[in-house]
């Protein structure tokens, strides 16, 4: 299994599925606590018209137009919400449902307009996204290494640095935004800073896991620790622990998998990491010691 | 007579498209008007798995390749049944919140789905390209059989959600008045989840199971900004998705080669951003 090609073609993937996890883990506890996962599901959707025009405007996937495309799309589609609620007075969901589908019909129309496969990047990758694509000619040397693995261990540092300068803050805010606003601190500012925060790291995971599927890594790992947790510090380092243990295993189970039920090409990793995300949501959900629907039946019969 | 003989496939394809649209106009208005539009989004992306089922049921009986459309979407709403049942069941059972037990739902569903169209993929005999087009919308491979299908479908959800109109409309502004009224609040529950899922399933090749939650979100808002009246609001938004579904089928279909349900979400957008600045009632610039 240690050979070359696993150097080249499974390291460097696994090495993105792994830092996309930890990263989605960290911002995901987040969004989970303050019950706004259903933004990210925005997020990753809005901002596709913002990377389909970064890359027709550099001309290849560079990374500073996609992220500043991105960041643009993610600011219209965060006011599109605001608007429609402020002004049209429409239910949140609503909201969030009209601009996220709006957005991705624009990026999808965008695509086929503007890059009709010129480049690299088409509808296809989009939705399943292109962990198999990546590889590293010569492993362990800076040049050739990988775009995506640079962009995620900056985005991974960026993520970090932010969350452990502003941690008390952004607990109060999460738990109790109107203590947080009475002490004066920069509740709303914070909030944004997040929500594009969350935008950037579902761009820089786009191209491991398409614009979908990121929200699994998101959601899944955060929600799953949620039920096994009560602190907020054990909820975060246990939902990213959990990610990456799915990464891992999804990464293997559609890699080995297939073949040893003896079909000849490979199942979507990215897909893969989605379901095992699910199963251990739906594990934990059932078993967890402490809030598991199955654990909590028992105790009631003991 | 001439003209109908000559484009008699054309206008087949734009009367499904017209119920179809009509359908989801008429579905539409209990979502947002209940607040669970986002709980269709996790019932569409449920699909999916469904599609891959079908297409596999389908190969394995020799029925056209895979793409039988009966059994593809049979399938895709009995999953959409299972992701519809289980974001109530996270809800109710679990300490989750309905955002996380939505995104939770939908993205393991499409990833399940996305799996088994890798496997299909891998089969020598499965083209995977006649199932993409469910993932954003394509008229062109339709047959006659499957429009007869669609129309039929979409004129059982109408005439339904006709029928049932005043208990669908009690149990979105005051259950508890349904409840004293003898209208029984789980059956009206289920009948609506049953139109949800119907419409979703018919409107799945022509919109695409990503966007096809624009065109039941969408019109009813739409709707909602020109009116206080409910009725009035059912056929607003009957009127405006079935206009967007027929922009959407003709722009694709014979000037631009783009997937047809992107066209048809942004026409609903269109109508949406007229009508914020042009609506008597909630217009912008009458907004404090």
């Amino acid at each position: 299994m240690l050979s070359e090609t696993f150097f080249i073609v499974d390291f460097p993937a696994l090495l993105i599925v792994i830092l996309a996890s930890i990263l989605c883990a960290l911002m995901g506890s987040f969004l989970v606590l303050r019950k706004e996962a259903v933004m990210v599901d925005a997020l990753s959707h809005s901002v596709l018209p913002g990377i389909v025009m970064g890359v027709y405007l550099s001309g290849s996937f560079s990374i500073l137009y996609v992220m500043g495309g991105a960041t643009l799309s993610c600011l219209i589609a965060v006011l599109g919400v605001y608007a429609l609620q402020r002004y049209a007075r429409i239910e949140q969901g609503a909201a969030i449902g009209t601009v996220f589908t709006t957005m991705f019909a624009l990026g999808v129309v965008f695509l086929e307009t503007y890059i009709g496969g010129r480049v690299h990047l088409d509808t296809q990758h989009v939705l399943y996204g292109a962990l198999e694509l990546t590889y590293w000619a010569n492993p362990f040397e800076w040049d050739s290494m990988p775009m995506q693995i640079k962009t995620l261990s900056v985005m991974l540092v960026i993520t970090l640095a932010f969350m452990i300068v502003f941690f008390k803050e952004l607990r109060v805010s999460t738990f109790d935004p109107l203590y947080a606003e009475l002490q004066g601190q920069y509740v709303t500012a914070l909030h944004l800073i997040q929500i594009l925060l969350t935008a950037l790291i579902a761009v820089s995971c786009f191209e491991a896991t398409g614009s979908i599927l990121v929200i699994s890594l998101f959601v899944c790992p955060a929600a799953s620790a949620r039920m096994l947790c009560d602190r907020m510090e054990t909820q975060m380092w246990l939902s990213a622990i959990i990610g990456i243990f799915c990464a891992i295993t999804g990464y293997f189970c559609a890699g080995f998998l297939p073949l040893a039920l003896g079909f000849e090409h490979s199942i979507n990793a990215a897909a893969m990491i989605a379901v095992i995300c699910g199963i251990f949501l739906v594990l934990s959900m059932l078993f967890s010691p402490a809030y598991g629907v199955i654990t909590q039946k028992k105790k009631l019969f003991n | 007579m001439h003209f109908f003989s000559d484009h008699y496939n054309i206008i087949l394809v734009i009367i499904t498209t017209i119920m179809l649209g009509l359908s989801c106009g008429m579905v539409g208005p209990f979502l947002v008007l209940r607040k669970e539009a986002l709980i269709s989004d996790a019932m569409t992306h449920s699909t999916l798995p469904g599609l891959g089922v079908g297409f596999l049921l389908a190969l394995s009986m020799g029925l056209n390749g895979g793409r039988f459309l009966p059994f593809l979407l049979l399938c895709s709403g009995i999953t959409a049944l299972l992701g519809a049942l289980s974001v109530r069941w996270i809800i109710n059972r679990t300490r989750l919140s309905q955002d996380v037990a939505i995104a939770s739902v939908m993205s393991s569903f499409y990833g399940l789905g996305l799996v088994i169209l890798s496997i299909i993929q891998s089969l020598e005999t499965g083209n995977r390209a006649g199932l993409n087009s469910f993932l954003l919308g394509q008229v062109s491979g339709l047959t006659q059989q499957d429009l007869f299908m669609l129309t039929g479908i979409a004129t059982l959800v109408l005439l339904l959600g006709i029928y049932n109109f005043k208990a669908l409309r009690l149990l979105c502004f005051d259950p508890i008045n349904a409840e004293f009224l003898g209208i029984s609040k789980t059956k009206t529950e289920n009948i609506l989840l049953f139109l949800m899922i119907s419409v979703i399933c018919a409107g799945l090749k022509t919109v695409g199971l990503i966007l096809i939650l624009a065109l039941l979100i969408i019109p009813p808002i739409t709707a909602r900004l020109w009116t206080d009246r409910s009725e009035v609001m059912f056929a607003l938004s009957c009127a405006i998705a079935a206009l967007a579904c027929v922009n959407g089928v003709v722009v694709s279909g014979f000037f631009y080669d783009l997937p047809t349900g992107a066209i048809i979400v942004l026409s609903c957008a269109g109508f949406l951003f007229a009508s914020l600045i042009l609506s008597p009632i909630r217009r912008i610039i009458n907004a404090q």
